[in-house]
């Protein structure tokens, strides 16, 4: 429920600021992917969710873990979006050992909020 | 629904490991050459010590609280408790007869009438229920305390868990082994990634201790144990085991079942040698 709540308040601040900001309908393309950007920030910072940041220094996160390497310059090291999304889905399929939550396979996370958490991680 | 489905599923698989076939010498022999090699600098007495083996600046902190262990007045709850006279007028000490010698060196055994891993705490209730008395709950409080108590009194002792070697200590050996390299739960996770593979790195604030002398301080006092709802702060390896366990959103076995016995038997064998220093004081 709260995250509910907190889902809307991202929208209706991304449609307020879009509005601001004088464009005319509030959710073009650009409008909706950047509040699945927003919403994939929060699903990665949440323990209770994608809890990245158990593992990953995540720019914007506190106290990060270090298990695995800093999520950075994402976009040259993940150039398609399907392969980082795959990376996210089931870590096994490039490393059958990993200790990397397989947040897809396992049903951590949902496909939706894969592909919010992958747009997100795509932007560091 | 079909996600919680999907969930329960999970909860329920445990991936099986390529677990190597070597003896336990070998693979003692193993462990230990993988954390001399992986932190040269620690000595492998230190290991004992848990995190503080490995991690200066908390090691620092430990050791002024340490200077005022608050399972101090547990080690003599445990006593009081220990030479309380059960209703039959036997005590412990009927059970134990050289507790203070020093006792806890040689648990987990392999008791082969039986065909069970028997441990300390396994013993503490069976002295109870073997006088008719009743059995003390498992995890913390009454068993945590005697346990501390003779925890202390076997201070300084070298862990010398018997090298298991009929058919039916090796089977139960290589269950706990198996239990230490599997992954479970939802998160997927094996106690070697966070404790064999990963020690001394950071899962969010908390460094990773290594799983060489994990045994040794048991029972411990944690300050996480120590609130309304999760107790005094004190309590046995397998509360220990539990936790980890619904760390990685497994679900736990329960305390002193065959599957954290058999695990107690491999993780402790994994520290013949190194002394033991329980009780302990964890964060
Ligand atoms: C328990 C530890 C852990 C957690 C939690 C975790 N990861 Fe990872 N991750 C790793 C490790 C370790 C690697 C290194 C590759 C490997 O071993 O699979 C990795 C690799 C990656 C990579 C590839 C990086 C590269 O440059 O190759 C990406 C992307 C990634 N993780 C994203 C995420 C995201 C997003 C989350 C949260 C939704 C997450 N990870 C949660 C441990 C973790
Ligand atoms: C997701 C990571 C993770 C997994 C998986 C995990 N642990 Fe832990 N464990 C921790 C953390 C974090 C601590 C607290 C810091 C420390 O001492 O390592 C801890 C502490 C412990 C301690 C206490 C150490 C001490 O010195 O007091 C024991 C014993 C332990 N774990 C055993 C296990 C066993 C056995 C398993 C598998 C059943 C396991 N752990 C799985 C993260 C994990």
């Amino acid at each position: 429920m709260q995250d509910f709540i907190h889902n809307i308040s991202t929208t209706v601040s991304v449609a307020a600021l879009t509005a601001c900001l004088g464009l005319a309908t509030p959710l073009t393309a650009n409008a909706a992917d950047d509040a699945d950007i927003a919403k994939g920030k929060e699903l990665s910072f949440d323990r209770k969710k994608g809890n990245c940041l158990a593992c990953h220094d995540i720019a914007g996160g506190s106290l990060p873990g270090n298990i695995g390497p800093p999520l950075v310059a994402m976009k040259s090291r993940f150039p398609e979006f399907d392969k980082l999304r795959a990376q996210i889905y089931d870590a096994r399929k490039n490393n059958p050992d990993t200790i990397m939550v397989p947040f897809g396979a396992h049903a951590v996370l949902t496909d939706t909020e894969i592909d919010m958490v992958t747009k997100f991680i795509h932007t560091l | 629904m079909k996600k919680y489905l999907a969930a329960l599923s999970v909860l329920l698989m445990i991936a099986t490991p390529v677990v190597s076939q070597a003896s336990p010498e070998e693979d003692l022999k193993n462990f230990r050459a993988y954390f001399k090699d992986r932190f040269k600098d620690v000595p492998v007495e230190d290991y004992i010590n848990g995190v503080y083996a490995i991690d200066q600046a908390s090691r620092e902190q430990w050791e002024q609280y340490e200077e005022f262990p608050p399972y101090e007045i547990y080690i003599s709850k445990g006593e009081e408790i220990f030479n309380k006279k059960f209703a039959n007028g036997k005590s412990f000490a009927s059970c134990f007869p050289n507790y203070k010698k020093g006792i806890k060196q040689n648990y987990p055994y392999f008791d082969e009438a039986s065909g069970q891993v028997v441990t300390m705490e396994g013993d503490i209730n069976k002295c109870l229920t073997d006088n008719g008395e009743e059995a003390f709950k498992w995890q913390k409080g009454k068993i945590a305390y005697v346990g501390a108590y003779i925890a202390y009194l076997s201070r300084g002792k070298t862990i010398n868990v018997k090298t298991p070697s009929t058919p039916a200590a090796l089977a139960a050996y290589n269950k706990g082994k198996q239990h230490f390299y599997a992954k479970r739960g939802q998160l997927n996770m094996s106690c070697a990634d966070c404790h064999y593979n990963n020690p001394g790195n950071k899962i969010r604030a908390d460094i990773l201790s290594p799983a060489l002398g994990h045994p040794s301080g048991f029972p411990v006092y944690r300050n996480s144990w120590a609130s309304s709802d999760a107790g005094d702060g004190m309590g046995t390896l397998h509360r220990r085991y539990g936790g980890c366990n619904k760390q990685v959103r497994a679900k736990p076995f329960k305390p002193q079942s065959d599957e954290y016995k058999a695990l107690e038997y491999f993780h402790t064998y994994m520290s013949n040698g190194l002394k033991l220093n329980g009780p302990s004081l964890r964060k």
